[in-house]
């Protein structure tokens, strides 16, 4: 494998980890809350059909982001009036909205455009186009790193870097803020947090909702950034994968930015049978290409994590006791 | 609070989940410019309206108690098994293996033998994850997910490059042999007069040979081995000794330890007879109906197994009734797809709807049963 | 200005206007047709140590947790320093000047104390500002009141003791002018009690109002000024601690004479059933929990574990459970046991039964029936059993029926869900299902926590019964006076060791308090004879 055939990897790389780096962090508020959320896979599928659907109907691509996250926050609300005020079993709560996404996007979509339930494909301004980041031509030349700068960090649309913003930002948000340390406290013992005089109810109803906006984001780049447009279950079991990154990462921002690199790393290589041919040394059946990111997904589950401790009251509704 | 009846809680707490789906359901069709009224007009004439509804219906149904049975047994040990659909799949390739390997003289080998196979091939795809589970704490419900697309992957591959015959285009295998045709409900006496056909002005119609014609419908012998599953089921969780390991660790695996009730032998156990109750009903679809082995032979009825599941409260009595309705479900919402604009995945919103109302909100519905059932009361008292 | 003179000025401007720092007028509670609290009425004067005492389910909790703002009552008034206060929720009982420690800390465990304490009442959105402000409280604290901690310590790895103190440290951050503590030295050694009462008494001095809640007669004598006993619900009467008495307070308690002697005969001990050599046990985090114990029991004896929770007494009974793996060496009538492969099945059949300690999430499932949890742990057992597939369920019932009979379970109904009995009756439920297998050796571990008095006796006397038709009981308590009434023999343990043998004839409350602090023993090896 050449430097230049690295380098597209790379690229492909970052553009695929985005999506799975949003969902992650989105799924990192929720959990640390103590919420469980499957149901990143749906609000992802239904942020990208609103934000793809609007996108192309206003031509305005940030008014379709807009949308992407107030679909997501639906979904977000009605999770947490399951998980929170009715204290419903989060895991079937996440499992009912994947499924309530993975029909309506296409019941939407097929209502809007009559394309068999994909958004026609958006152009222009309907659309994320990449940011040239200063200087990328010129370093251009400069050796080996010239060419990473060029190829693989510069060229992303703003959501890529939003993104990778988002990882400190998260940190700092979890580690030096009273909201942050709030918000670890109510996945951790939610009874220590209610009898500090702090609303348990609220805390996770707000931790739900940045759930919601950071799945919303993870959507519209789908759509609107990585593809032109909305293909039914065009998410393809991100979600899934973001939760599986989650778990790799211990539920800490910066590890997630790592294990989701690392994901759309396997992604990555799956789009080239080329490369996997070259470094395996026999030829691979296109569907084992397929199958490549979920299969090294069960593999990271079941193998790397030493032990993995998700927040102690995880899962589990709050209820009051003495 | 929880002071409801028990008859209300068992049949009325679901019915009203279904109540609040099929509301929901209406409002998604009126948002999206349809007419409820005359969708569910629709959705009955096809699937009940008429004995090749009713076929294509139970057909359906017998599925989804297959693999609602899967999904409740796996929740009785404390899993939620979301592997059916790929467990399904992998027992459409067993059923196949087995159904080309022999020129099988009668059915009724054949269908033993397909039904091994099925059960074996769901059973080994639910066996990683259930492993991974008890072993190394992987996340049971990630991991069979995972295994979903896996499983689809995989059989693109065994359909594509290993089992499709020389010269064909289709990614599917080769038709079954004759010997392993399951006949279907209209072979069967009795049961076969309720599929009879009619002609236009009401007379029975005939056969060139003039027997009498029945109509061609997918439902097969496969409902009597579920019917006869959730039997077997329901003996096993509440009459035998695995079926009582199987509940005590899914309600407390602390205490079963303590019990000398071992962790990994009930995960294994309880996941692989839910893959292979999965598996098995891809001798409905695979061997009953299609007769070879298609791409996404699940038909998602993986996936709605989780549904009959939560709707049949995890008794087998009620995931035969729930499967039933959910064959009603998806038979309507095919000829929503066929006769009007509203497209198929319909069902899938439903399913989703009946998962969400009966598995996360079922408390909202207890405490607006509980609130019912104290109007009622107040007024007992208030007129004594 | 120090902390604690910055605090005092609330409450020291109030106290002019009135004796009572709270007042509790006609204060009434039921859930469902339980009635908890009924009519209660209470005044605490200021700066004074108040000690409500009543049998469990006496409904002090309820009380507390009304004063906290958990529940709300269903009628009646609360006064804090003379004015009428609504307490919907926590941040009321804390605006109010209520601090609470709960019997089970709410502690965040993997955060550290300061995180701990400024949760909830940070000043400002940033973290820093708020955390430099509780250090400097907290070291003014520790200098005042003895409530040293290590401000950057976990939680997880402090002392139970110390976890106590950054609860109270957390209601003086809060300003508490009122502290309550639930049951407060039920996790403690002795001196680790001794030394709280003594902090106690620190802030009362400096004008606080303290609450204690306990049913540990000891403790009342010795700490509070005023004592209020509750039973059943009902507030039987308040009197000044030192115009009251031990026996006087234990009768108002039960409403009767209690016996707090449990009768037995001296033990006539037979043949050696069960000999424990240099066994270990390693948790989770591989940190070992049980370090090298030997003993053995002879038929007809009851051995008693005295020790403070957690030195190593549950891990014990887990290792001869069949739960915990272990190393080194078990012996049951001179059978070797598997320690490896542990397996709670194949210690029934070398006829070890277990009450467990936590029969709530180990011994019951409290989803299951009465008759399921009797065959619960027994349900191989070949009289359940109506074929090799089937399982005998009206067999089960049958002696289900029999069972709660025998142990007066109440209400004697095999279908009832276990969560459905009360506490008594569920512990009875279990005992009933494992002395009636007829043990070789039975573990019981608390065998009375949250169990009313007149079920305490009748399963003392079971126990006693059992010893005399000469079998080998292991008894693990945190009571001492249940260790020293039952035991026939007590061994003590500390961290995890057996820090001496004693014979409870000749042994006191003082020395078993010291031995469970680890601050005397004999040689562990000595022990084992």
């Amino acid at each position: 494998m050449d430097y230049a055939t690295l380098l597209q990897i790379l690229d492909s790389t970052l553009r695929l980890a985005t999506p799975l780096l949003l969902a992650c962090l989105a799924g990192l508020y929720s959990e640390r809350a103590g919420i469980f959320d499957i149901g990143l896979e749906g609000k992802m599928l239904m942020a990208a059909m609103a934000s793809a659907s609007v996108a192309f109907l206003t031509g305005s691509v940030w008014l379709g982001l807009l949308a992407g996250i107030g679909a997501s926050l639906v979904l977000a609300a009605i999770h947490g009036i399951a998980s929170i005020t009715f204290r419903g079993n989060q895991l079937i709560a996440g499992v009912a909205l994947n499924f309530l996404s993975s029909g309506i996007t296409v019941l939407v979509a097929e209502r809007l455009f009559k394309q068999g339930g994909r958004t026609p494909p958006l152009e222009g301004a309907a659309r994320f186009s990449p940011l040239t980041l200063p200087f990328a031509e010129e370093a251009r030349d400069i050796p080996v790193i010239g060419p990473l700068y060029a190829e693989v960090i510069s060229g992303h649309s703003i959501l890529v870097y939003a993104a990778l913003a988002l990882v400190p930002i998260s940190w700092w948000v979890l580690y030096r803020t009273r909201f942050g340390l709030r918000l670890r406290a109510v996945g951790e013992n939610p009874a220590a947090v209610d009898t500090a005089g702090v609303s348990v109810v609220g805390l996770r109803f707000v931790a739900v909702a940045i759930t919601g906006i950071l799945c919303g984001l993870a959507g519209a780049y789908m759509a609107t950034a990585l593809q032109a447009g909305f293909g039914r279950e065009m998410t393809a079991g991100r979600g899934y994968i973001a939760l599986a990154a989650l778990i790799f990462a211990k539920w800490r921002p910066v590890a997630a930015l790592w294990a989701c690199l690392l994901f759309g790393f396997f992604q990555a290589l799956a789009l080239r049978p080329d490369v996997v041919t070259a470094l395996a040394g026999v030829k691979i059946p296109v569907p084992f290409l397929d199958a490549l990111p979920y299969v090294l997904t069960v593999i990271v589950l079941a193998g790397f994590i030493g032990k993995a401790i998700p927040p102690r009251a995880g899962g589990q509704p709050y209820v009051k006791e003495r | 609070m929880d002071h409801l009846p028990k008859w209300a809680d068992v049949a009325l707490v679901p019915l009203i989940s279904l109540v609040l789906a099929a509301l929901v359901s209406a409002l998604v069709l009126l948002a999206i410019g349809q007419d409820p009224v005359e969708a569910f007009k629709v959705m009955v004439s096809g699937a009940v309206g008429s004995a090749n509804g009713w076929g294509y219906t139970l057909y359906y149904a017998t599925s989804f108690m297959f693999t609602g049975l899967a999904v409740t047994v796996a929740f009785h040990a404390g899993l939620f098994n979301i592997g059916g659909e790929g467990q399904a799949q992998l027992g459409g390739l067993g059923v196949a293996l087995v159904c080309l390997a022999l020129p099988w003289p009668h059915w009724t080998l054949a269908l033993l033998a397909a039904s091994l196979g099925a059960a074996a091939f769901g059973a080994a795809w639910a066996a990683i994850p259930a492993y991974l589970q008890a072993k190394r704490g992987s996340h049971i419900v990630i991991t069979t997910i995972m295994f979903n697309y896996i499983a689809a992957a995989f059989l693109v591959f065994m359909l594509v490059d290993v089992l499709r015959p020389a010269g064909s285009m289709d990614p599917a295998s080769a038709k079954f042999p004759v010997g392993a045709k399951l006949p279907s409900l209209t072979d069967i006496p009795l049961i076969q007069d309720l599929f009879v056909r009619y002609n236009p002005d009401g007379t029975l119609r005939l056969t060139k040979a003039g027997d009498i014609a029945y109509v061609n419908i997918p439902a097969n012998v496969t409902l009597f081995v579920a019917i006869l599953a959730c039997v077997a089921i329901w003996a096993l969780l509440w009459r035998t000794r695995l079926g009582y390991q199987i509940r005590a660790f899914g309600k407390s695996e602390k205490a079963s330890l303590y019990a000398g009730i071992s962790p990994l032998r009930i995960t294994m156990i309880a996941m692989l007879i839910s893959g292979g109750l999965s598996g098995l009903m891809a001798i409905n679809n695979v061997m009953g109906q299609s007769e070879r082995l298609l791409q996404g032979s699940g038909e998602g009825a993986g996936f709605i197994g989780i549904a009959v599941a939560l709707m049949g409260r995890n008794h087998p009595i009620g995931i035969f009734l729930a499967a039933i309705l959910f064959g009603f479900l998806y038979q309507g919402g095919a000829s929503l797809g066929l006769n009007t604009s509203i497209p198929i995945e319909m069902r899938v919103v439903v399913q989703g709807l009946v998962i969400l109302f009966t598995g996360a909100l079922d408390m909202m519905v207890r405490m607006i049963l509980t609130w019912i059932f104290g109007m009622f009361r107040s007024h007992k008292l208030g007129a004594a | 200005m120090t902390a604690a003179a910055d605090m005092d000025t609330t409450g020291g401007r109030q106290a002019t206007a009135a004796p009572f720092a709270i007042e509790l007028k006609g204060v009434s509670k039921s859930f469902g047709p339980v009635q908890a609290n009924k009519d209660i009425n209470i005044a605490v004067p200021r700066g004074t140590i108040n000690g409500i005492i009543g049998e469990n389910g006496a409904g002090k909790s309820t009380l507390m947790s009304i004063l906290y703002g958990f529940y709300k009552a269903d009628a009646g008034e609360i006064f804090i320093n003379g004015r009428p206060t609504a307490i919907p929720d926590s941040q009321s009982a804390i605006r109010a000047g209520i601090g609470m420690v709960f019997q089970h800390f709410k502690l965040v465990q993997n955060f550290s104390v300061l995180e701990n304490v400024v949760l909830g009442a940070e000043e400002g959105a940033l973290l820093n500002r708020s955390l430099a402000k509780a250090r400097k409280l907290l070291s003014d604290l520790a200098r005042e009141y003895e409530l040293d901690v290590d401000p950057d310590a976990l939680i997880e790895d402090l002392s139970v003791g110390h976890q106590q103190r950054v609860e109270i440290l957390k209601a003086l951050y809060r300003h508490a002018d009122i502290l309550i503590l639930d049951e407060p030295t039920g996790v403690l050694t002795p001196d680790e009690a001794d030394h709280l009462f003594r902090i106690l008494k620190g802030l009362r001095d400096q004008g606080k109002t303290i609450i204690l809640i306990t049913h540990k007669l000891r403790e009342i004598m010795e700490t509070t000024d005023n004592v209020s006993v509750m039973r059943r619900g009902t507030m039987v009467g308040t009197v000044k601690t030192s115009e009251t008495s031990p026996e006087a307070l234990a009768e108002l308690m039960v409403g009767r004479k209690v016996l707090l002697e449990v009768e037995k005969r001296p033990a006539r001990p037979g043949a050696r059933i069960l000999s424990v050599e240099n066994l270990s046990v390693r948790d989770e985090h591989k940190v070992e929990r049980l370090k090298g114990v030997s003993f053995d029991i002879h038929a007809g004896e009851i051995l008693g574990i005295a020790g403070v929770a957690g030195n190593g007494q549950s891990e014990l009974l887990a290792a001869l459970g069949g739960i915990a793996r272990a190393t080194g060496r078990v012996v049951v009538n001179g059978n070797d046991l598997p320690l490896k492969g542990a397996n709670g099945q194949s210690r029934r059949a070398a006829g070890i039964a277990h009450v467990p300690e936590d029969r709530q999430h180990l011994g019951l499932i409290m989803d299951f029936t009465a008759w399921e949890n009797v065959a619960f742990g027994y349900h191989n057992a070949p009289q359940y059993q109506r074929s090799w597939l089937f399982m005998d369920n009206a067999a089960i019932r049958e002696d289900t029926a029999k069972k709660m009979a025998t142990f007066d379970v109440r209400p004697p109904i095999p279908t009832l869900a276990a969560k459905s009995f009360s506490g008594g009756n569920q512990q009875k439920i279990v005992v009933a299902r494992e002395m009636e297998q007829d043990p070789e050796l039975l573990l019981i571990g608390q065998p009375t926590r949250g169990v009313d008095i007149g079920a305490i006796e009748f399963i003392h006397k079971q126990i006693v019964a059992l010893r005399d038709q000469g079998r080998a009981i292991l008894l693990v308590s945190v009571e001492l006076d249940e260790i020293m009434s039952l035991s026939d023999r007590i061994a003590v343990m500390f961290d995890g060791r057996i820090m001496g043998f004693r014979d409870p004839a000749k042994t006191n409350e003082r020395e078993l308090g010291l031995m469970m602090a680890g601050m005397t023993g004999d040689d562990p090896k000595i022990g084992a004879a």
